[in-house]
């Protein structure tokens, strides 16, 4: 008997875990896949390391920063600084036609920014900063926390167009929503991106993912791959057990799960219709290109540009085409302040992700979809030139990942890289002991996702 | 054990959850608060280090009495004297 199953090995269930093998708990992490990682994991192939979600990692902070969610997740899972050791980004950029915008790590710059293109903003903007809900506020509690993004948006600022640039990193790093976003969610993401900033660590998302296996294991954790969770086995209104894809039965006092909010319901065998309609459908494809070069030869140094190539950023799911290229990111992994010891990354690349539908690509035939990879590689790459020099004639090897391959592993609705738009802050479900984590829980990225796996460990699971 | 013990038990708790604090300066009589960064996951791991360490059981109607050095000491003298 298990103090706590964890459903999931992604950065959530992972973080879960350490906190309650860290207080002697008999822990267990299922994990369906034949890895750990989740929605960002690693692979190799063709002799090079890839990851798979990593552009940057939001929230960043300096060895010694006591405040924001990088340091209290350090101290929360007892790491050092050194374990995360994050390289600063050089700087991204906001990219719409005729107008950009450019922001590093410190805000003065993006302020900056906005004073010479939009001078009359400018006041505007700093009242929206001085109206952000702090990250305590994040309980879903305030009363602003639901409102509209855009509304509030629109009370400090006039230029629609200012609106449109801010809105799209924020939503193309965290918005599970449709073309608006929670204001609550805008304020999380406003402080991870731009008042945090960005960050990478030399050797990509293995050494986080690596340093959290080893301390959940060096704890007396289990982890236990190839074990999906069939089942959660529901006895008088409570989970008493999961059985897994095998038939194996394992019981637990609670259970936490990253797998999803309709994902978990769907396992709980006391409900036979989950309602699916509430899953997010916001998925992604990632062209991946390999250069015989530098970025930075090609006068390329921007780590992240979120480019938009009309007045209006269009954040939807495509209904009727495999992918939506208007919108974009493009990130070079090169392009960070790695330190002189590490040096720059063995490989020049250049990562562009765009707005996919997962049911198209799904529903494709196999010679077909792998077809439409190279189509839409191409016409990601012709849409991102656009706003970058034009890298095609230097690009030695590539890979595209799809919202297929999203689902195929992580075992999420629709490939939905944000889960539902809906969250469930206070990470309760209809059964007294199965907990949700995670995505779907409310924070996202690789920092949000750790975040979540500690404090529903510490309210659910360690305050008994 | 003593309150010199205790106190440097959680000096010792202390350091694990934030190794990068200062201890040396901290002043026994003001609030951790306003000489740490500690909020209130922080304050949650201090009762649940102790709990792990010294099977020690805080309610949590009496988290208040874990403001400062002084107070926690004075707190904690009955419930772990015979540790
Ligand atoms: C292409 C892409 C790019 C991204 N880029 C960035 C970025 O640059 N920066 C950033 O911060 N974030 C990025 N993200 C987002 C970030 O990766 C996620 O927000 C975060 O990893 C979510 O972690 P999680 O633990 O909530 O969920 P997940 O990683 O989805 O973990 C859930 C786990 O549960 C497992 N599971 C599901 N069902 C079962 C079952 N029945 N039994 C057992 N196990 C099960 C899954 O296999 C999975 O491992 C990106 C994501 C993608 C897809």
């Amino acid at each position: 008997m298990y103090d706590t199953i964890i459903i999931g090995a992604g950065m959530s269930g992972l973080a879960a875990g350490i906190r309650l093998a860290h207080f002697d708990q008999r822990v267990c992490i299922l994990e369906k896949h034949y890895t750990i990682g989740g929605l960002n994991s690693f692979y190799r192939m063709g002799g090079r390391d890839y990851d798979v979600g990593l552009h940057a990692m939001t929230n960043f902070a300096r060895k010694g920063d006591k405040k924001g969610p990088l340091a209290k997740l350090i101290r929360q899972l007892r790491f050092g600084w050194e374990d995360f050791k994050l390289a600063e980004q050089n700087g991204s950029s906001i990219r719409f036609p005729g107008v950009e915008l450019d922001f590093n790590n410190d805000i003065a710059m993006l302020e900056s920014e906005i004073k010479s293109r939009f001078p009359d903003q400018i006041d505007g903007f700093r009242s929206l900063c001085g109206s952000l809900l702090d990250y305590s506020d994040m309980d879903g509690d305030s009363p602003d926390f639901m409102r509209s993004a855009r509304e509030v948006m629109a009370e400090h600022l006039s230029d629609p167009l200012l609106i449109e640039m801010l809105l799209c990193p924020l939503m193309w790093y965290g918005n599970a929503r449709e073309n608006d976003m929670d204001f609550g969610q805008f304020c999380i993401m406003f402080r991870a991106c731009y008042l945090e900033g960005f960050g990478r660590p030399y050797k990509g998302v293995r050494v986080i993912l690596k340093n959290l296996v080893r301390k959940f294991r060096g704890l007396g954790g289990e982890l236990k791959l190839r074990s999906g969770v069939a089942n959660i086995h529901v006895e008088e209104g409570k989970a008493v057990g999961v059985v897994l894809d095998d038939g194996t039965e394992l019981q637990a006092k609670r259970i936490l799960s990253s797998a999803g909010t309709v994902e978990t319901m769907r396992m709980c065998d006391d409900i036979t219709e989950p309602d699916v309609a509430k899953a997010g459908k916001l998925s992604f494809i990632e062209s991946i290109s390999v250069l015989d070069c530098k970025p930075k030869e090609l006068g390329f140094d921007r780590t992240i540009v979120f480019y938009n190539d009309s007045p209006n950023f269009h954040w939807e799911r495509p209904d009727d085409s495999l992918c939506d290229a208007r919108t974009g990111v493009i990130c070079s992994p090169n392009n960070y302040i790695y330190d002189a010891e590490e040096g720059e990354l063995p490989d020049g690349v250049v990562r562009i992700t765009t707005l996919a539908n997962h049911d198209l690509w799904s529903d494709l035939p196999e010679e077909k979809y792998r077809a439409a990879k190279v189509t839409q590689y191409d016409e990601a790459v012709a849409s991102a030139v656009r706003f970058m020099p034009d890298f095609r004639s230097r690009v030695v090897d590539t890979d595209v990942f799809t919202p297929k391959t999203i689902r195929r592993f992580t075992w999420h609705d629709n490939g939905a890289v944000y889960g539902a738009p809906d969250k469930q802050l206070d990470g309760t479900t209809h059964l007294p002991n199965v907990f949700l984590c995670g995505t779907d829980q409310g924070f996202v990225g690789i920092v949000g996702a750790i975040v979540s796996g500690i404090s529903m460990a510490n309210r659910h699971c360690l305050q008994v | 054990m003593t309150p010199a013990e205790i106190r440097q038990e959680i000096i010792d708790i202390l350091d694990d959850i934030s190794p990068d604090e200062d201890l040396d300066n901290l002043d026994d009589q003001k609030a951790f608060r306003e000489q740490l960064e500690l909020d209130s996951m922080d304050f949650l791991d201090i009762v649940m280090e102790l709990r792990k360490r010294h099977r020690v059981q805080i309610p949590e109607e009496d988290y208040g009495h874990l403001a400062s050095m002084h107070s926690t000491v004075t707190y904690l003298e009955p419930k772990m004297k015979d540790l």
